[in-house]
């Protein structure tokens, strides 16, 4: 009788583990998902051990994480070089910055203000990128253009200086403050979230969109994208739209950067223009770079790793935060081009197989 | 009178409009053209290129002879960016643009902690002419005439040296003129020393115009970036050719839009053009 049950719940188990593993992503070993938990389980006590401004930092890093995820994905997995994606990372914490203002009284809570950040990122990204895949432009295009929008959108949004849309003042370079942090439930049930709520709020959303991107990417889906990066032209002659299926990758994975830049202008109730700079658009590529592009954990670690860093040096001189971020930006390219989580990974690989090698060797000469 | 006065408004703003956009893109496109790689440290070295024609000029020199520092100081760099750096990467064409990225925010950055938030800036030469009820500083136009003598200078430099015909060997078929003896990663070399300086030209002519300031870059790099896909990879006839339509949009823009008008225009321009000619212009010169 036990042992049905136990049978019945490893099956499930193993169910899961299907959906969540692949050749696609790292971490496929039943250590993994133990290690896993526990940094989950860490992730979720650490308040209890802390003060609430740890908290507030650390749920910036997991919104920074966020926009590493989604850059994996379109970059990384599916080949496309969008080096904008700060451009709707903006997007959407300006869309929830105009309408979480404009509607907060109107709504109660801020929910609208969510969805309108992730509808008008996936417009704009779909537009943006209906030319660049229909016109099947090269991929270096792609990724110069991409910036250049971003830029664009920086230098349009510096000049909005008494300018107001809805109730919103968007202030030019200062930026739109007074932003409404998140509320959870609906309408005039709505209630604000402190910072500890909104620390779990976000660090469930990040397990969450890491576990959704593995069932994605190790789906029949995600070989397709993966098609698509190693040989376009051959996943054409498969008899798949490559066009649609670029753009919907990029569209979705520009939604979810929207969703992130929601979640930071909610989070420091605040939101300038800088965040469509070029500095700003550098971070997700090399954390992104850093970290390995074509895994997920990658990028989270280095996104983590080097936010943290970088907030350290801020501390300690100003204007060395750059340098060092440039300096370990060419570094890696320079010697780990496929980032350095992997080249970890591989090294550890390789010295086990080579451990398990000269034992056998061994064995070998003692049975000679 | 007064439609052949704003014909003239509309030509000189067009000018200038056109050596903005052509001084901006020349360098990356020479680089991009016949290397295949996009150096997005470009804003960089076009502000590598302004700040030491300003030493230069502040030291003493002539502007015209400032600009030549400035031009040279900045080949150097390349040259000595190319040897540690992009020679490691000629066939990773991604891994080129990413580092030269770190390249960029390590430059922006090194000279601010060394010069500052801005640096002296030089001022305006040649004064402003008068057309009827119309001024505009005469630098403008000059702008325009130095980008087509930088066009004729490069297409001398290509089409009658034997840097020049190895370069368009080695940018036809990269492995066909190895296999005849050209040295490929010496013309590599010389091409990325030849566009840094066509950047640091560009920058010394830009210095007068502009505030310098270490993130001054940013504010050319989108301009070279549409010059550059809507030119296309062919270095002469796309980027003159690119720089001409995108003056010639953004000319009306800015008069009915203002600058920031001019400036999105370009941009809606050039996704709109992708769509129509993924090559840019050079897909429609070279279409056989």
């Amino acid at each position: 009788m036990t042992e049905d049950v136990t049978d019945e719940s490893t099956g499930r188990i193993a169910r899961v583990r299907d959906l969540l593993e692949g050749q696609n992503t790292l971490g496929n070993s039943t250590k993994f998902w133990y290690g896993f938990l526990v940094v989950v389980g860490v992730v979720f006590v650490y308040p209890l051990f802390t003060n609430p401004y740890i908290l507030k930092v650390n749920t910036n890093y997991f919104i920074w994480i966020l926009l590493a995820l989604s850059l994996a994905v379109v970059w990384g997995y599916t080949g496309i070089f969008n080096f904008g994606q700060t451009a709707f990372f903006g997007v959407g914490g300006y869309t929830f910055g105009i309408v979480g203002i404009t509607l907060i009284d109107v709504t109660g809570g801020t929910n609208v203000a969510i969805v309108a950040a992730v509808v008008v990122a996936a417009i704009a990204s779909a537009l943006l990128g209906y030319f660049m895949f229909y016109g099947e432009i090269s991929g270096l295009y792609v990724a110069i253009l991409t910036l250049a929008v971003a830029l664009t959108g920086n230098l349009i949004l510096t000049r909005t200086t008494n300018t107001t849309i809805g109730a919103a003042e968007l202030g030019g370079n200062n930026g739109i403050t007074g932003i409404p942090s998140l509320t959870l439930g609906a309408g005039p049930m709505s209630f604000k979230l402190g910072i500890t709520v909104q620390y779990y709020l976000v660090a469930a959303l990040l397990v969450a969109t890491y576990l959704g991107l593995r069932i994605l990417l190790n789906s029949y889906y995600g070989y397709v994208l993966l098609a698509i990066r190693e040989d376009e032209d051959r996943t054409r002659m498969f008899g798949y739209d490559v066009r649609n299926l670029k753009l919907i990758s990029f569209s979705l994975t520009a939604s979810l950067a929207g969703f992130a830049g929601a979640l930071y202008a909610a989070w420091g109730n605040f939101i300038d223009p800088s965040i469509m700079g070029l500095t700003l658009a550098s971070l997700p590529i090399i954390w992104v770079t850093v970290g390995g592009r074509d895994t997920l954990i990658g990028p989270i670690v280095a996104a983590y790793a080097l936010q943290s860093m970088s907030t350290k040096l801020s501390t300690v001189g100003s204007g060395y935060t750059n340098i060092f971020l440039g300096a370990v930006f060419v570094l890696v390219v320079l010697f780990f081009p496929d980032g350095l989580i992997p080249a970890i990974v591989n090294w550890w690989e390789d010295r086990k197989q080579g451990a398990a090698e000269s034992d056998s060797r061994r064995s070998a000469e003692v049975d000679a | 009178m007064a439609v052949v006065e704003e014909l003239f408004r509309f030509l000189v703003l067009m000018l200038s409009f056109f050596g903005t956009l052509a001084l901006a893109g020349i360098g990356l496109a020479i680089i991009f053209g016949i290397m295949g790689i996009i150096n997005f440290a470009h804003g960089e070295f076009i502000m590598i290129g302004a700040y030491s024609t300003s030493m230069a000029y502040q030291f003493g020199l002539p502007l015209i002879a400032a600009i030549g520092v400035g031009g040279l100081a900045t080949g150097v760099f390349g040259l000595v960016v190319e040897r540690l750096l992009i020679r490691h990467m000629y066939d990773r064409l991604i891994d080129t643009l990413v580092a030269t990225w770190g390249l960029s925010l390590i430059l922006t950055q090194v000279v601010r902690i060394q010069f500052g938030g801005s640096f002296a800036g030089v001022p305006v030469p040649f004064g402003t002419f008068q057309y009827g009820g119309f001024s505009a500083s005469m630098y403008k136009i000059v702008l325009g005439f130095a980008a087509i003598a930088l066009f004729a200078l490069a297409y001398v430099i290509l089409m009658y040296t034997d840097y020049g015909l190895q370069a368009r060997a080695a940018m036809q078929n990269k492995d066909m003129a190895r296999s005849l003896g050209v040295q490929t990663d010496r013309v590599y070399m010389l091409t990325f020393f030849f566009g840094s300086v066509l950047s640091g030209v560009a920058g010394g002519l830009f210095a007068p115009l502009t505030v310098l300031t270490p993130s001054m870059g940013s504010d050319y790099i989108v301009k070279a970036f549409v010059t550059v896909i809507v030119g296309g990879a062919n270095v002469i006839v796309g980027t003159s050719g690119a720089a001409l339509s995108l003056g010639f949009i953004q000319t009306p823009a800015s008069q009915i839009f203002g600058t920031l008008g001019g400036r999105v225009a370009l941009l809606v321009t050039t996704i709109l053009i992708i769509r129509i000619l993924p090559e840019g212009i050079s897909g429609v010169v070279t279409r056989d």
